[in-house]
């Protein structure tokens, strides 16, 4: 037996931790992917929901999520690519510019 | 045995998400993110979630990680270096992310009584019962995802394919 | 039918235990199967020094890698260098305990012929095979080599690009059975013997070759086998690896093997039932008629690794272009077709309530 609210705090650390590495991480990459590990939170607290009020809805919302993830990370790895190959950097600081 | 394997996976996100922060190298902060989806869904699975304990290896560790690992390796990324600009980014990213796990952790331990306690094996949604919801009430929405995905393959290879 | 922990556990922990042995001696015997067929095919003996028949020759062979010296190339990434074969491995071992080997016997409540019957078995199998790719993308990475490298990229581009189609065809039979566990799959299948399987009584025999290409695919074996063409990449993504951690390497493969054998006679060839149905009457006491299933179940297993196996001795490699060209413009095609006929079939045989 596990009170909900552990999962929630579980899920708000991983959520910090998300954040920081969005701020902190230099790589392109490597910020995406702290970008879907806050989706990931958020998703843990959305099932922690649909368990706390047995309501199946808070699953739909992951699977939607996890959809919209998978659709986002196809479109964002193919603007990494795209990016590379003009800058040859994954450096974020020196691929700040609008124009090329 | 539900809270030592709360306790267990929950340790392995935490540790996953930290060495994702920590690496320098993009290969091993995906390697440590693959860590933390993977326990994720056994995480899912204690609290009766298994058709998205599943799709959460499949989806996320089994496809959208591949992904990244196949870019890393594509486009053969190096060690990241700490340039000028992320200075900014330390003396405000920690602070913030520390303020806001701060803020979160204290609301939810403070109302932790309003929460409930998680049992194993108390409401399992199989995945007969998250379909009839998916194909019967949510039927518009679903099918305007497959539309979405169907522009984010057409857009991911506009983008990456090469100009001759 | 209440069984306390320790006599669960104990069952649990004998079933995990002989299935592992057996499969680890199915994998080295199927390599044997493999060089004795392809030499055949080829029109030479294969191995015929070592016992009757070279049927020692695995034994050999395992100590010959047991025994080599396990170099270790000075650039590789070392962590991760270790780590590949083991996820390869493990991966490949894993997938074999959601696998229903024989009919539902139950010796002090716990079901003696499957590790785990889960209401999701297939799609954990599904799940543990595309996290397998990693062992083959990170031991390429890892390497240091640019051969190595090639075949992890074509590796990881091919798992993805058929994992979509394996997916897709299974659909069929889920539809069919309305169940994602094993044990209800193949309950579907049981009735009437070979004209109730999926392939022939079901109608979904496009599923299931679209399920043999997509696996054949998966398991990076011939006529898809270009992560580790010699003629190309010298060896692929394992060009680095000597030693035990080579032959991790190659027991995940035949495992993954056996594996899709075993998923492809669940869903497709009525698992472990007769193909006779009803028409012959049971005989023999209970032990009789708890075995049989079982040897049916081995029966189908060993034919598709037949089918394996003289697929790679006839058929030459595709060319990386057509391979994913087949993928996506032929086979995820043709597999969204087959759900649409199979459903609308359903749904016009099983009127809505």
């Amino acid at each position: 037996m596990v009170p909900i609210s552990y999962y929630l705090v579980l899920a708000a650390i991983l959520f910090s931790i998300g954040v920081a590495a969005f701020l902190i991480k230099r790589n392109i990459i490597a910020v995406f992917m702290s970008i879907e590990l806050m989706l990931n939170a958020v998703n843990l607290t959305f099932i922690a929901f649909a368990h706390e009020w047995h309501q199946v809805s808070g699953q739909i919302f992951v699977f939607f999520v996890m959809v919209v993830a998978a659709a986002e990370a196809a479109v964002g790895l193919a603007i990494i690519i795209a990016v590379f190959r003009a800058r040859s950097t994954l450096n974020v600081d020196q691929i700040d510019l609008m124009k090329l | 045995m539900h809270l030592a394997l709360f306790f267990i996976f929950g340790a392995l996100c935490v540790a996953g998400a930290l060495n994702l922060l920590l690496q320098r190298h993009p290969i091993n902060s995906a390697l440590s993110l693959i860590v933390v989806m993977s326990s994720l869904a056994v995480l899912y699975l204690l609290l009766g979630a298994e058709f998205l304990a599943a799709a959460q290896v499949i989806v996320y560790s089994g496809a959208i990680m591949v992904l990244f690992t196949f870019v890393i390796m594509l486009l053969n990324a190096g060690k990241e270096e700490r340039t000028h600009g992320s200075k900014m980014a330390y003396v405000a990213g920690f602070p913030g992310a520390a303020i806001l796990l701060g803020l979160l952790t204290f609301i939810f331990v403070s109302r932790r009584g309003s929460f409930g306690q998680a049992r194993l094996g108390e409401y399992v949604v199989t995945t007969a019962d998250l379909s009839r919801v998916l194909f019967k009430d949510l039927l518009l929405p679903f099918e305007v995802t497959s539309v979405l995905i169907l522009i984010a393959i057409l857009g991911a290879v506009a983008l990456a394919r090469k100009e001759h | 039918m209440e069984t306390s922990f320790l006599t669960f556990f104990l069952i649990s922990l004998v079933k995990v235990i002989v299935v592992v042995v057996i499969l680890l001696l199915s994998v080295a015997y199927t390599v044997l199967l493999e060089r004795k067929l392809v030499g055949r095919i080829q029109n030479r003996w294969g191995p015929s020094r070592v016992g009757p028949f070279g049927l020692l020759q695995p034994l050999v062979d395992g100590a010959k890698l047991f025994l080599k010296e396990d170099l270790m190339p000075e650039a590789v990434h070392r962590p991760l260098y270790i780590l590949a074969p083991v996820i390869a491995l493990s991966c490949a071992l894993l997938s074999i305990a959601m696998v229903p080997f024989g009919a539902d016997v139950r010796w002090h409540g716990v079901d003696l012929f499957q590790i785990s019957d889960v209401g999701i078995g297939l799609l954990i199998i599904l799940g543990i095979t595309s996290v397998g790719v990693y062992g083959i993308a990170l031991s390429g990475w890892s390497s240091n080599n640019k051969y190595s490298l090639l075949g992890a990229l074509r590796a990881s581009a091919q798992v993805i690009s058929y994992e979509l189609a394996l997916g897709l065809a299974l659909i069929g039979v889920v539809l069919r059975a309305g169940s994602l566990s094993l044990r209800d799959i193949v309950n579907v299948q049981a009735t009437h013997g070979l004209i109730s399987w999926n392939f022939f009584g079901g109608f979904q025999f496009v599923a299931f070759f679209i399920y043999l290409m997509a696996a054949y695919a998966e398991t990076n074996r011939s006529p898809f086998d270009l992560p580790e063409a010699e003629s190309e990449l010298t060896a692929g993504y394992h060009t680095e690896y000597s030693s035990m951690k080579f032959a991790m390497f190659f027991m995940a493969e035949y495992a993954n093997m056996i594996t899709v054998g075993c998923v492809a006679t669940l869903l497709f060839f009525g698992g472990w039932t007769s193909p006779f149905g009803n028409l012959i009457p049971a005989v023999g006491g209970p032990i009789v008629q708890a075995l049989l299933p079982v040897f049916w179940f081995v029966v189908k297993v060993f034919g598709f690794l037949f089918l394996y196996i003289w697929v790679r001795g006839t058929l030459p490699r595709f060319r990386y272009d057509q391979l994913m060209g087949f993928g996506w413009k032929f086979l995820v095609p043709v597999a969204i077709a087959n759900i649409v006929v199979t459903s609308l079939w359903m749904g016009l045989r099983v009127p809505m309530q």
